[in-house]
């Protein structure tokens, strides 16, 4: 149970999801709890997220909305959102990351899950770090398509 | 003795908010602040914040407290900042004595403002005074004010946002966080900061705590045992998890002893920390132009304590006849905004602290 293990449930992680494999870029939001907090909300340049004049409510997206513009990465204290999509048999992420070192472009990385555990080769596709993103750096990832609901982050292989 | 209008005791979110809206109003300002840099817990918390705009969520901690230092820059001409300066002692006669650069002397005020915020409570268990066992806002201190990470293999005790995040950092500084101890059976933070930890591979074990710590000069390793629904040791579940630094993160408790000193009512409330000061909505205490904000009247966050520094702030210029331009816009702006923080699932241990202690919500 997330509770006691801070780890969702494939039934909670693809109810984040759009119904349909997303082709287009899509946030995820993996924010399963009632905090006092709504960042990602304000930020959506494209008001694609609602969370409402409570704070405390579970945010809510319209994936018609959403561009995957990649605002709500950055601006979530929490890092629970990332932009998905599949493309050519590939799934494409854009996924926050605030440790060192920083990925090379190119590069090969352990594709992590929520458990922790390494699950797949993860492609390095882009590094971005701007004003914006306020020292969080957003990260482009292609890993094969079948880790779609599986893949959350990136680990360096020493 | 130094003669003073409004004196403000501590500068982390509350204080540093109650004097800007107090300068605004057009009221001269001490600040006593006993560190050597203003801005309390912030000036370690270099994760970005909850909370909504107003109260700078998305910004990191320590770039909030650039912010509201910047804010009083404008009013310099009324303010006075004593820095490396402890208010030592409280009198009902509105006299303060502060110690500061070995030398003690007395300032006395119309009105003060405590916002002494909070200190880390302890864990009893054997051995827990051996160098390399920590609290963990310490170590968050250690680590991001001064560059000093507290070993090379961590264990958290307490799963509550401090021990979420201090974790997190102490993983960013390159230390290998071995586990995440809790003694209830769930975590007790924001459950994006545990799954944050998970995906970096730190496990988290509940209804477990640390039962004996070994080392000959210093920490070597720990002993884990779990624990029943009573929180009793089951015996035959120890586990030993070698690390040389163990940092506790089992809670907070208001550091109300200026306000107990000068004989202010207070009450204990658990769900708030411990000993805080009975206060009115105006959080005036029961001693006349004595106020109270921040973590010293209840452990919440920053995000509360900055606008119950701004409620202090705005009713101690009114009492010393300094009524804020907007002053019934701000009030009512300031309390719905608290009440809107406190509303949902994670301020119910607040609202029912409140309660107890015979406030309105
Ligand atoms: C150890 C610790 C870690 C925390 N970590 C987080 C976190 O990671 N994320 C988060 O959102 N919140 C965190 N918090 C909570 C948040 O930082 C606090 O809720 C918030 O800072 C409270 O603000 P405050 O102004 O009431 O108190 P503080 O920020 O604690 O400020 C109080 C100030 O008063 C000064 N002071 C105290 N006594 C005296 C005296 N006698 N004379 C002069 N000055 C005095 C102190 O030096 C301090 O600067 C943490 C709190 C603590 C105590
Ligand atoms: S990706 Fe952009 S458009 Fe989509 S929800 Fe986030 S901020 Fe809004
Ligand atoms: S900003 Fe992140 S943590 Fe905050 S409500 Fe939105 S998704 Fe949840």
């Amino acid at each position: 149970m997330i509770k006691n293990t801070g780890i969702p449930s494939l039934e909670q992680i693809k109810s984040k999801f759009p119904d349909e494999v997303p082709v287009k870029p899509k946030a995820i939001i993996e924010c399963y709890q009632e905090i006092p907090c709504n960042p990602c909300a304000t930020s959506c340049p494209f008001d694609a997220i609602t969370i409402g004049k409570d704070i405390n409510q579970i945010p809510r997206i319209d994936f018609d909305k959403c561009t995957g513009c990649g605002s709500c990465v950055y601006s979530c204290p929490g890092l629970a959102i990332i932009i998905a999509n599949v493309k050519n048999e590939e799934a494409v992420f854009r996924i926050p990351y605030e440790q060192l070192p920083l990925p090379e472009v190119g590069s090969i990385w352990h594709g992590v899950n929520r458990n922790g555990e390494v699950i797949c080769k993860a492609l390095i596709k882009s590094v971005l770090k701007n004003k914006n993103t306020d020292r969080t750096c957003i990260i482009t990832v292609i890993v094969p398509k079948q880790f779609l609901y599986e893949f959350i982050t990136i680990r360096c292989p020493e | 003795m130094v003669k003073r209008d409004l004196i403000i005791v501590g500068a982390g979110p509350a204080g540093l908010s109650a004097a800007k809206v107090a300068l605004e109003a057009g009221l001269t300002v001490t600040i006593i602040e006993r560190a050597a840099i203003l801005g309390g817990q912030l000036t370690k918390q270099t994760h970005k914040f909850f909370g909504s705009k107003e109260e700078y969520a998305k910004t990191r901690g320590i770039d909030i407290a650039s912010i509201l230092i910047d804010e009083l820059k404008n009013y310099e001409k009324r303010l006075e900042i004593l820095k490396e300066a402890t208010v030592v002692g409280m009198y009902k006669d509105y006299v303060l004595t502060i110690y500061q650069g070995n030398e003690y002397f007395k300032y006395q005020a119309k009105a003060i403002i405590i916002a002494t915020g909070a200190s880390e409570k302890v864990l009893a268990f054997e051995n827990n005074d051996l160098p390399g066992i920590y609290g963990a806002g310490a170590v968050q201190t250690l680590m991001n004010l001064y560059g000093i990470v507290p070993g090379n293999e961590v264990v958290m005790v307490g799963s509550g946002n401090i021990g979420l995040i201090v974790s997190y950092q102490l993983i960013q500084a390159g230390v290998k966080v071995k586990a995440l101890l809790e003694a209830a059976s769930n975590i007790g933070g924001y459950l994006v900061h545990a799954a944050k930890l998970v995906r970096l591979g730190v496990p988290i074990y509940t209804k477990t705590s640390v039962k004996k710590a070994f080392g000959d000069k210093q920490l070597e390793k720990i002993e884990t045992v779990k624990l029943d629904e009573n929180w009793q040791y089951i015996e035959g579940t120890e586990e030993i998890i070698n690390c040389d630094a163990l940092c506790i993160s089992v809670g907070l408790t208001p550091l109300h002893q200026l306000l107990s000193m000068a004989e202010v009512d207070m009450i204990y409330i658990s769900e708030l920390g411990g000993l805080i000061p009975k206060k009115t909505p105006d959080y005036e205490t029961s001693m006349p132009r004595v106020y109270a904000c921040g973590d010293v009247t209840g452990i919440e966050e920053a995000s509360s304590a900055m606008v119950e520094g701004k409620i202090a702030g705005l009713m101690a210029a009114r009492d010393l006849g300094h009524r804020h331009k907007k002053f019934n816009e701000l009030e009512k702006q300031f309390k719905d905004q608290l009440q809107n923080l406190r509303q949902g699932p994670s301020g119910v241990k607040i609202r029912l602290g409140l309660q107890k202690a015979g406030e309105e919500l």
